[in-house]
């Protein structure tokens, strides 16, 4: 096993005077299921989008094995962002497009010009798309416009466009912070599958603990744009917890409050 | 008593701001009226053949009937088929220039669409890849709508010769610059994430255009094309008086030999047309809008 690690160092991004991220120093290994979790406004998010680089750090340096991600561009930048696919709170998906199409955008970043602007794709990736659907069991849908689905069928959507750029990470950002607690169920049993069957690192921003430490094997708790806590679940305390999210006056801490677990069902094991 | 008070004072003051205004434009109106002539007195000649000062705007009106008077043509009961004939006698001549109007307002509307729909992109705030192309294309687009199609057809005229060609040029350049404005601010209100999530996907900048914002706004761009060609039928049925193609060299004609009734003929003909392309387009306008509603 060398597969890469993924190493942020130093890793800072300010908006104006706000440090969203401060010098967050990381090493994510391989095969891993990482959460972050933290309170509104922590840096989560801005720490993701730096990875996938949707947004250029200000301070520090990302590494993928020997590939120095901050300084990649153009092409080499667009292999990178495939190979480290995104899922957001809000799905991104385009709406007016069909389902199909959703999920073929997940294979652009090898497209030329002329083969994207008509939006033609191969039979492979055509079916690479389809089994990516079934394996989420959305391929029934495949024809139909993605605006007519529920927010639990468009994030699982989302996860097969991931999945079909064949990403060696997938990072997800808050993928189940607007959905019922069924719907969330599956989009982390999703997740699971993927990290376990495909060993697929996963890093998945969470706002609610206890799904936290359900589904990962690691946890990391950021707290004004700094990694504040780095360890297993089990090491999470009632103390640690209530430093991170700085309950103010609050004696007690109730996780059940916000969570949104419901019974797992087994999802389909294919592809 | 304070909200009293309170009250009195904001009534007062939207008062006093209240005959501020109205005093600056009367006295705005009273300055562009005396610039452009309104009070001026001119002298007229009476039924009796003397000389008398009248203002301009009385003197004038009784002329305007005039005018259109000389235009109507003799028309009879008795006569009725021959008198049309006879309004309608170049009959031949105007069918042809007629489709060559429509004509050009098609291929001006199809070459404007291709220029305004590429270049809307680069011209959206929030779409474009930088400040220099987003100043560069907002500033080619102003350009090509500011100035008239009249002055683009006389340029084109000078270059490409007396035709159609010349006309279309000038429409379809007009036409890019004013759907080119149209569409880019349909562009910008769009919603952004689904660009995000191609962008996070891998997909170059034109990816994030073609997945992520052109399928947003396309019932935007077809609704405006429409009209645009409403538009362009009015524009190329004039822009022949320059001599670039089409219905217009008619009313040159006409009115420099002085044939009134043509020149109501030819009124005739265009607002025929232009109603009966309006309502076509409203209709097919309604329709896409219909499907949109359901799909």
């Amino acid at each position: 096993m060398d597969r890469p690690v993924l190493s942020l160092s130093g890793l800072g991004r300010t908006f104006g005077t706000t440090r969203a991220v401060d010098a967050v120093t990381l090493d994510i290994r391989p095969g891993e299921f990482v959460g972050v979790i933290g309170r509104s406004g922590a840096g989560k998010s801005t720490l993701l989008r730096l990875i996938n680089r949707l947004i250029d750090p200000t301070a520090g340096r990302i590494t993928f094995g020997d590939t120095d991600v901050t300084a990649l561009r153009g092409r080499e930048l667009r292999h990178w962002r495939r190979d480290c696919a995104m899922i957001f709170q809000q799905f991104n998906l385009v709406e007016r497009l069909d389902v199909l199409t959703n999920v073929l955008v997940g294979r652009l970043a090898d497209h030329g010009f002329l083969a994207s602007m008509a939006m033609r794709f191969t039979d492979a990736e055509r079916t690479m798309a389809i089994r990516a659907l079934d394996r989420l069991e959305l391929a029934p849908q495949a024809l139909q416009r993605a605006g007519t689905l529920s927010g639990g069928q468009q994030q699982r959507v989302a996860i097969a466009r991931a999945l079909v750029q064949s990403p060696r990470i997938m990072l997800a950002d808050e993928p189940i912070a607007s959905l019922d607690p069924g719907n969330a169920t599956r989009v982390m049993e999703a997740l699971r599958s993927i990290n376990r069957d495909d060993g697929i690192t996963v890093l998945v921003n969470l706002h609610t603990l206890d799904t936290a430490r359900t589904y990962c094997s690691r946890i990391i708790a950021m707290r004004d744009g700094r990694a504040f806590f780095d360890g297993t679940p089990r090491q999470l305390t009632n103390d640690v917890v209530r430093d991170i999210y700085g309950t103010d006056g609050l004696t007690g801490f109730d996780e059940a409050v916000t969570s949104t677990r419901a019974r797992p069902p087994r999802l389909r094991e294919t592809a | 008593m304070a909200f009293e008070q309170d009250f009195a004072r904001h009534r007062r003051r939207a008062r006093r701001v209240f005959a501020a205004v109205s005093v600056v434009l009367a006295v705005l109106f009273l300055l562009t009226a005396e610039a452009s002539n309104f009070f001026k007195i001119t002298q007229v000649t009476l039924a009796d053949g003397s000389r008398a000062e009248r203002w301009v705007i009385g003197a004038g009106l009784p002329r305007l009937g005039e005018y259109i008077a000389k235009t109507i043509p003799d028309l009879g009961w008795a006569t009725l088929g021959g008198d049309i004939a006879t309004w309608f006698a170049r009959w031949q001549i105007w069918a042809v220039l007629l489709l060559e109007t429509i004509l050009i307002a098609f291929m001006a509307t199809v070459l404007g669409v291709i220029g305004g729909f590429i270049l809307s992109f680069p011209a959206s705030r929030n779409l474009a890849p930088n400040r220099w192309i987003l100043w560069l294309s907002r500033r080619y687009l102003e350009i090509a709508r500011t100035v008239p199609e009249l002055v683009f057809a006389l340029i084109f005229v000078f270059c490409f010769g007396i035709g159609p060609m010349a006309g279309v040029l000038a429409i379809g350049l007009h036409t890019a610059g004013a759907l080119g404005k149209l569409y880019s601010e349909a562009n910008e209100n769009i919603d952004m994430r689904p660009l995000d999530g191609v962008k996070a996907a891998g997909g170059s900048w034109s990816d994030m255009i073609r997945y992520g914002a052109v399928p947003q706004v396309l019932p935007n761009v077809l609704s405006y094309t429409l009209l645009r060609f409403e538009i362009n039928v009015r524009a190329s049925s004039i822009i022949g008086y320059v001599g670039a193609g089409g219905l217009g060299q008619e009313f040159r004609t006409a009115m420099s030999y002085q044939e009134y009734t043509d020149l109501s003929a030819l009124f005739v003909i265009i607002l025929v047309t232009v109603t009966v392309i309006d309502r076509l387009s409203e209709m097919l306008r309604h329709r896409v809008i219909g499907l949109e509603a359901r799909a």
